[in-house]
């Protein structure tokens, strides 16, 4: 049985298609995804991310203790900014990818995904038990409702007096929105500017609909995770389970600037990523776009001119933006072009492109 | 709820079939309630005109932003006329399901006992959601 959100009730209301995505019963699309997608990069978005997990370090050594438990530096970040991280094993394979935000001087959260938060929960109390930091997983109490788009920023400011033009991206302050306390970060997962609204689960509803309200004005729409899934493809950002995995390093994923080797003191992973930093791996992660109408998937084949296998799709979808299929894959390094996917037997052509595939106007 | 109308037979793989009382040349396409379940349609794979088919045979497929189906021949027969329209844009399949977004035309050989009628259909799908 999947777990609902606090807000099923509004995507049932919605007439959602609702699909299990790790555990939880989550809103797949409440129309068209196309539309959703759109709506996003045009106008506006409202997602439900309450799968996400909420992970709380506290306590005089709570930076100390994620510089150890974690490939950043992260007792050097401000109080109100957010940084993005990652958590990998002994032996460098990346175990998730994170955001962290220090509320405090001895207060974080560390923001995981639905498919990893109780591994990573787990790891950080182990981790964190030789420092004077509490580790607490308080992802059940934690809602969390997004706000992406061009217009995100004039529909929030209808909502809260806090100061939306100071807060910079990466950055979350503690605001009152519609008269809710809320955690109010400038981040998201979509390639545009956006708000991600952290409320006690007892909260998400009514600001559900307070947003939905304001919204309307401006063009914004719910949406499921289908556009979420092309929106942060057509961002080039990686997914976990696609792009990232226990196999992969931060190296191999092309995001070793993420690993801090600068900081003070050992950190888990250090020894067996430290002689990687100046090896370039063996495959890169690239953009493919097809030539043709038909879609790369997860999994798909990569080959070369002569039929080689030469690296494989992690990620793929009909991009919206760009008329055209998109993929994500890891790819031998060699020759560039001639390549093509292997969908279901055939030699789709694709060219070679720099990530992302999407980059909003400033 | 998408609409199953009285008028068409069915198979278990979402299709829907028409003509089977007037005549000997069958139009297929997929049903509103597959065309739901798979989301926006993006590409349409349609069957060669002249090429004959046998039921149960992988014929063509449709890819939706999410998922990849294929399409199997409904009855056997060759393949009389495909939908040129459908392919140029394939969000007929969710706009009009049983009407512009039709796939392709047979031309029946054998018979076509294994359908399902709407009833039977309606069965199905309310089994499945």
């Amino acid at each position: 049985m999947s777990r609902p959100t606090p807000l099923r009730g509004v995507h049932e209301t919605l007439g959602a298609t609702l699909t299990d995505f790790a555990g939880w019963l989550m809103p797949l699309r409440y129309g068209s995804e196309s539309t959703e997608h759109n709506a996003v990069r045009q106008a506006a978005g409202l997602f439900d991310l309450s799968h996400m997990g909420e992970i709380f370090v506290t306590g005089p050594q709570a930076g100390e203790a994620l510089d150890y438990a974690l490939v950043g530096h992260l007792s050097v970040l401000e109080p109100g900014r957010a940084r993005y991280t990652m958590i990998v094993d002994p032996s460098g394979g990346v175990l998730d990818d994170l955001i962290v935000y220090r509320l405090a001087d001895e207060e974080f959260m560390v923001v995981a995904n639905a498919s990893n938060y109780p591994r990573v929960a787990a790891e950080l109390t182990e981790r964190a038990k030789a420092f004077d930091a509490a580790v607490e997983d308080r992802s059940e109490q934690y809602a969390l409702v997004a706000v992406q788009g061009p217009h995100s920023r004039a529909i929030l400011g209808e909502l809260t007096d806090a100061d939306l033009d100071g807060l910079k991206y990466y950055a979350g302050l503690p605001a009152t929105v519609a008269g809710r306390e809320a955690l109010l970060a400038r981040t998201g997962y979509t390639g545009e500017d956006g708000f991600e609204l952290f409320v006690a689960a007892g909260d998400a509803e009514p600001l559900w609909a307070a947003l939905t309200e304001a919204g309307e004005p401006y063009g914004l729409r719910p949406a499921g995770l289908s556009a979420r899934d092309t929106l942060r493809l057509e961002a080039g950002m990686p997914l976990y389970g696609n792009e990232l995995s226990a196999d992969l390093t931060p190296f191999d994923a092309g995001l070793g600037r993420v690993v801090r080797f600068d900081k003070p003191g050992d950190f888990v992973g250090r020894a067996a990523l430290e002689p990687l930093k100046d090896v370039p791996p063996s495959r890169r992660l690239v953009g493919l776009v097809a030539t043709g109408r038909r879609v790369p998937r997860h999994g798909y084949p990569v080959v070369s001119a002569d039929g080689a296998v030469v690296g494989e799709v992690t990620s793929g979808a009909p991009s919206q933006s760009l008329g055209r299929p998109i993929a994500m894959a890891y790819v031998d390094e060699g020759p560039s072009t001639g390549l093509a996917v292997d969908i279901r037997g055939s030699r789709e052509p694709v060219d070679v492109v720099e990530l992302p595939f999407y980059r909003r106007k400033k | 709820m998408s609409s199953i109308p009285d008028d068409l037979h069915y198979t278990k793989e979402h299709e829907w079939i028409s003509g089977i009382d007037d005549g000997l040349t069958l139009t297929v396409g997929i049903t509103a309630y597959a065309a739901e379940a798979l989301g926006d349609v993006v590409y349409v794979q349609v069957p060669e005109v002249g090429a004959t088919v046998s039921p149960g045979d992988a014929v063509g497929e449709v890819e939706s932003t999410k998922s990849v189906s294929d399409i199997f021949a409904p009855v056997g027969g060759e393949i009389v006329e495909v939908n040129q329209a459908v392919v140029d844009d394939p969000s007929l399949v969710n706009s009009d399901s049983y009407g512009e977004g039709w796939l392709f035309r047979v031309r029946l050989e054998g018979d076509a006992d294994d359908l399902l009628s709407a009833e039977e259909y309606t069965a199905l799908t309310s089994g499945e959601s």
